[in-house]
């Protein structure tokens, strides 16, 4: 509670500024808790339901807690066509988790991004932001097995 | 004599392993100094590494991190050296993306070197009037996808009386299959920002926004590092005001892309596009006049300026002056950043730019989820504005996606409108519910239960959606299934009536085959099957395969492959 009134201290009061709160609470908590909506309702003088609408606009935004490792599978034109259809099907029977679910352990999540802008590796994927690309689904069983092992942090 | 090494760390550069080359070269290599670079365009070679003698430059690609590349590399061998496609390097046009990978992207001084911001200095020499009028006599046209005269927009602007005049730089790039604003800002942020203060200048806008995809953070980080030197330097002190030059990050939704959604994003809201007029010229911002362009748009507007209208008109069509930027991706050899000059053939950038094997290539898909896919006999129409509409698509702002023989025109449609309807903000009937009808009936024809009325049903409502919708998104978005139902209807009609697939994309129109004459009995395949589909004795049951390919994948003898399934009552 207290980490976020001092993120938020840091932000001028304009509403303009939400988004820009929104995205700072997110990169602390990991996602965008009720308490971190109400928080920023107050802060802003706005209503709850004001900033749950901008939440909920974005996909950036996180309503639930993601897993440690946050597993973005691009599907842009590119990777579509290159298969990022099969990369999802490969993660799930991997895994077990499928678009916008954690698994149990709370290791790894799963989501769907419209593009990573790296097209010319098609197909994709993003883990904690780092970029992994010509993946088939051997390196990407190597890559998933070096993240559940811990060999990657 | 070598006098540096360049590491090109772009994000394609650092997802194909140049982190890794960058980091084990500054360890190992003390004497030289090795820098990182943005993006060259060659996407195909990466990890790109240029090394900067007296007198030329050699690039390497492809490049390890390891001992044997880095030797070769020291000693200038020419094993590993890159080739340049010579194809490539006669259809291109390199004006806007000349410092791009070639620059340490967050170096003012190294910018300043190469004749940047000499073009502001010129500019601060000339009235404002004479700005505006110089960018109208170039011809240039918007990058984002409209191609409205840049000009035109800023003389709008300049007219108007007002306490604040905003100027927003578009970095919103949310087509799938793009990512020429990604690279221009993670290569050379400074053109993109001389490109900004001079039109800050011309208008006399008196702040300035970036507007950038949260998804871009190295964008982000450099246009941050690139800011931070030029207030240092005053340089965003334009007429004796300083000019405040503000990164607002998105947070992933398509339509913020729209102005009029992008507005009420900077402001705070949800970003849903509004009725136009008034138009932001008028009222946007706050309510203050407010003027967006494109990175693209921007970063064109120092070579405007610097090289004079009449150079830079004397590239490109009648009514599509320049160059333009594409990001080349799909089924072609040399996928990357391409800069071509207006008015080439489609089928010179697929064929001697994109290296596509002859006879391999299907159809261009260009504009994204805006724009449409071109048949490969159309593939003599020029690149400009005009020509693109009349077939369908529309320049869009520069994804073009080469699509080979063996893909599935239905499914790439689907894929589209299964983007829209999500990306929708929901404000308009037509685009909320429209689409997601279009979809409904995509994915039933995808998924053989497709009747012929269906193919009538999307080509009207289609029409409905274009003439119900407040923005581009939704005016657009029937774009990618009314232009492959122009051209490519055949393959609807053969997913509807024969339930045939002959791509064999569509999975339940679809079935996997072992060939027992080549099949070894080697059981790999019956251990990879995530879902135990295959028996014992090498059959697959079609009720429980997922047709997952992985059996197709790890199958030694090549015996396994997707055949057109049988059964004709198609599958739910």
């Amino acid at each position: 509670m207290d980490r976020i009134s001092r993120i938020l201290s840091g932000i001028e009061k304009d509403r303009s500024n939400i988004i820009k709160a929104l995205q700072l609470v997110q990169d602390e908590e990991g996602y965008i808790s009720d308490e971190s909506i109400s928080l920023i309702a107050k802060y802003f003088s706005v209503s709850p339901v004001d900033v749950e609408g901008v939440v909920s606009f974005y996909t950036q935004f996180k309503r639930n807690k993601p897993g440690k490792y946050q597993i973005s599978v691009c599907d842009g034109t590119a990777c579509h066509i290159k298969g990022s259809t099969l990369v999802k099907e490969w993660i799930r029977e991997e895994i077990g988790i499928s678009d916008n679910e954690t698994d149990r352990e709370g290791l790894f999540s799963l989501q769907t991004v419209a593009c990573l802008g790296c097209c010319s590796l098609a197909p994709v994927i993003s883990i904690n932001g780092k970029v992994y690309g010509k993946l088939d689904r051997k390196s990407l069983i190597k890559i998933l097995k070096k993240y559940k092992r811990g060999d990657i942090v | 004599m070598i006098k540096r090494i360049k590491v090109g760390t772009a994000s394609c550069g650092v997802a194909a392993g140049a982190e890794e080359v960058f980091n084990y070269f500054k360890e190992n290599v003390k004497d030289i100094e090795i820098v990182r670079v943005g993006c060259i365009g060659h996407c195909y070679a990466e990890p790109i590494v240029e090394v900067e003698t007296e007198n030329e430059s050699v690039f390497y690609s492809r490049v390890k991190a390891n001992d044997e590349y880095l030797k070769a590399i020291l000693s200038l061998d020419n094993k590993f050296r890159h080739q340049f496609p010579e194809s490539r390097k006669q259809k291109e046009c390199i004006k806007v993306t000349r410092l791009s990978g070639r620059i340490i992207p967050t170096s003012i001084d190294e910018y300043m070197e190469n004749e940047g911001y000499e073009a502001l200095k010129k500019a601060l020499r000339l009235k404002p009037e004479e700005i505006v009028e110089e960018v109208k006599r170039s011809g240039l046209r918007g990058r984002g996808g409209a191609g409205f005269p840049t000009g035109l927009k800023w003389s709008f602007l300049a007219a108007k009386d007002s306490p604040e005049k905003i100027m927003i730089c578009n970095g919103d790039e949310g087509d799938p299959g793009a990512f020429m604003d990604r690279s221009l800002m993670e290569s050379v942020p400074h053109q993109i920002l001389e490109g900004m203060l001079i039109g800050a200048y011309a208008t006399g806008a008196t702040k300035l926004f970036i507007y950038v995809r949260a998804e871009y953070p190295l964008a982000i980080k450099h246009l941050k590092e690139a800011i931070k030197q030029i207030e240092e330097r005053e340089l965003n002190v334009l007429n004796g005001r300083k000019v405040p030059i503000i990164i607002k990050e998105g947070a992933g939704a398509f339509v913020c892309g729209e102005e009029t959604a992008m507005i009420h994003s900077l402001e705070g809201g949800r970003g849903n596009p509004r009725y136009r007029p008034p138009f932001p010229t008028d009222r946007g911002y706050k309510g203050y006049p407010t003027a967006i362009n494109n990175v693209e748009t921007f970063a064109n507007i120092p070579i405007v300026i610097r090289e004079g209208s009449d150079s830079f008109a004397r590239i490109g069509t009648e009514n599509s002056k320049g160059t333009k930027l594409f990001a080349l991706a799909g089924d072609l050899k040399y996928t990357g950043l391409i800069e071509i000059p207006m008015g080439i053939t489609i089928g010179q950038i697929v064929y001697e730019v994109g290296g596509a094997e002859p006879g391999s290539v299907k159809a261009v898909q260009i504009g994204g989820p805006s724009g449409g896919c071109i048949p490969e006999e159309h593939f003599d129409a020029p690149v400009d504005y005009d020509s693109l509409n009349k077939l369908g698509a529309i320049m869009g702002s520069g994804g073009l996606i080469v699509i080979g023989k063996d893909r599935c025109m239905v499914e790439t449609a689907r894929y589209f409108l299964d983007f829209t309807a999500r990306e929708s903000c929901g404000k308009c009937t037509f685009c909320r519910i429209g689409t997601k009808r279009m979809l409904e009936v995509l994915e039933r024809i995808t998924h053989g239960l497709g009747t012929e009325e269906d193919i009538a049903f999307l080509e009207d409502l289609g029409e409905k959606v274009k003439k119900g919708s407040l923005c581009g998104l939704g005016q657009t978005a029937p774009n990618p299934v009314l232009s492959t139902l122009r051209y490519f209807r055949d393959e609807y009609v053969n997913h509807v009536v024969n339930k045939k697939c002959d791509a064999l994309v569509c999975n339940a129109l679809v079935d996997i085959y072992i060939d027992r004459e080549k099949c070894i009995e080697c059981g790999l395949c019956i251990r990879t099957c995530p879902v135990g589909a295959i028996s014992e004795d090498y059959v697959i049951d079609s009720e429980v395969c997922t047709r997952c390919n992985s059996c197709i994948e790890v199958c030694p003898k090549k015996a396994i492959s997707r055949i057109a399934r049988e059964n004709k009552s198609g599958q739910s």
